[in-house]
C-alpha cells in the first residue's frame, strides 16, 4: 500500500486559511489501511480543525466526504455535483489522489492534509515498513524475496557492504542489513549460487531515471 | 468563571468503571454531577473520534475509564484505550487545548470509592484550568 501521515495542524490550518468552505476528502484505500486519511481520520481532523477555528473566535463549514479512491477518475467523478458546496479541497488522499483532483477540478485550490511516505507493508498492527521503491525492474526473484533497493541505504546490488556488522546496517542499530537478510534466506533455501552470481549496474530508466513513468495496456485502453 | 461548572465526558468501560458507578450510588458516595457517564463495552471501544468529538461539542474534560491492568474482559482493550488517549492529548495540544483535560484512569467494578474519587478529582481539576479554549473564545 501507500503509506502517510497527517501534516502538522498548523500546516493544514495555513492552507485553508483563505477559506470559509472546505470539502476535506478521505479516500477508502491505501491511506484507510495506514490510518492516515480515511473516514474515521477525516472525522478526526475536521474536528480538530472546528476546534482550532473556534478557539480563535473563527469559523468554518466543513463538509466530509470520502471516496472509494482518490486516483481514479471515475470515483472523482463523484464529486461533480457537490465541488461548487466548497471554495477549497483539503485531501487525505496520497499525493496520486490530490493530483487527481487538482487535475479535474482546475479552478479549485486542492491541498494535501498527508505526506505520503512510502510502498509499504504491516509489520504489526500501527506499524509500517517501506517494501518497495518502484524500481520497475523487480529484483525480488534473486534476492529471495528481500529487496536490496528499498531495504538497502546504498541500493546496492551486490552487497553487503563494509558497513554490514552482525546483520546490522552502519546508518542504525534498529536497520537491519538487506544483504545480510538476502545472504541467509538464500542459504536457508539452498539457493546460494544465486548470491554469487555478480549483477550488472542496475538500468535506473525503468525506476523513473528518465522522466515521469506511463504504462499502457493496449488491450484495455481506449 | 466563579459560576463555572464545568462539563466532563467520562467514558465508562461496562465491565469496570460503569458497575463502580453503580457501586458508588450503591454506597451512597457522593460524586459531582457535572460528570456525564457513556457506558461502552470496553475503554478499547473508544476512538479518537469520540474524543475529539466530545471536546468538539462542548466537553471541558473527557477521561476514559477501563479495567485495572491486566484484568480487561477483552484481554488489553483497557491499554489499548491508554495509548489512544496519549495519542489524542498530542493532539488536543496541537490544537491549543490543555492536554491534560483528558485522563485514562483504571478501577475495577468494586471500587466504587474510587470512581467517586475520580470524578471529584477531575472535576476540581478541570474547575481550576477554567472552560474548555473552544468555549472561553466563544463566550
Amino acid at each position: 500500500m501507500i503509506t502517510a501521515e497527517r501534516k502538522p495542524l498548523d500546516e493544514i490550518l495555513s492552507y485553508i486559511k483563505p477559506f470559509k468552505r472546505i470539502l476535506l476528502l478521505g479516500c477508502n484505500e491505501c491511506v484507510t489501511v495506514c490510518a492516515a486519511g480515511g473516514r474515521k481520520e477525516v472525522g478526526v481532523l475536521a474536528s480538530g480543525i472546528q476546534m482550532s477555528m473556534l478557539k480563535n473566535g473563527a469559523s468554518i463549514e466543513i463538509r466530509e466526504h470520502t471516496l472509494e479512491r482518490q486516483c481514479d477518475p471515475e470515483y472523482v467523478e463523484e464529486l461533480v455535483p457537490i465541488i461548487d458546496s466548497a471554495d477549497a479541497v483539503l485531501s487525505m488522499a496520497c499525493g496520486c489522489g490530490v493530483q487527481q483532483l487538482a487535475t479535474r477540478f482546475k479552478d479549485k485550490p486542492v491541498f494535501p492534509a498527508v505526506n505520503t511516505k512510502f510502498m509499504g507493508g504491516s509489520d504489526r498492527h500501527g506499524v509500517w515498513t517501506e517494501r518497495c521503491q518502484g524500481c520497475g525492474d523487480c529484483l525480488l526473484g534473486v534476492t529471495g524475496g528481500i529487496c536490496p533497493i528499498a531495504k538497502c541505504a546504498k541500493q546496492l546490488m551486490n552487497g553487503p557492504c563494509g558497513g554490514s556488522v552482525s546483520g546490522v546496517c552502519e546508518i542504525g542499530d534498529e536497520v537491519e542489513c538487506a544483504w545480510h537478510l538476502i545472504w541467509e534466506r538464500l542459504k536457508a533455501l539452498g539457493l546460494t549460487d544465486q548470491y554469487l552470481e555478480i549483477m550488472p549496474a542496475k538500468d535506473w530508466r525503468a525506476g523513473g531515471g528518465s522522466g515521469p513513468r506511463k504504462i499502457v495496456r493496449e488491450d484495455l485502453a481506449e | 468563571m466563579e459560576h463555572f461548572e464545568p462539563v466532563i465526558v467520562a467514558f465508562c468501560c461496562h465491565y469496570c468503571a460503569y458497575t463502580a458507578a453503580d457501586m458508588a450510588g450503591s454506597q451512597r458516595l457522593v460524586y459531582p454531577a457535572n460528570v456525564k457517564i457513556i457506558r461502552v463495552p470496553c475503554s478499547g471501544k473508544v476512538d479518537s473520534l469520540h474524543i475529539a468529538k466530545a471536546f468538539e461539542k462542548g466537553a471541558d474534560g473527557v477521561y476514559v475509564a477501563g479495567c485495572l491492568d491486566g484484568d480487561c474482559h477483552f484481554k488489553n482493550g483497557n491499554d489499548k484505550a491508554a495509548r489512544k488517549v496519549a495519542h489524542m492529548r498530542g493532539y488536543l495540544e496541537e490544537i491549543g487545548i490543555e492536554p491534560e483535560r483528558l485522563e485514562m484512569v483504571k478501577m475495577s467494578a468494586g471500587m466504587g470509592e474510587r470512581f467517586a474519587r475520580v470524578a471529584t478529582e477531575m472535576t476540581e481539576k478541570i474547575r481550576k484550568l477554567g472552560p474548555s479554549p473552544i468555549k472561553a473564545a466563544a463566550a
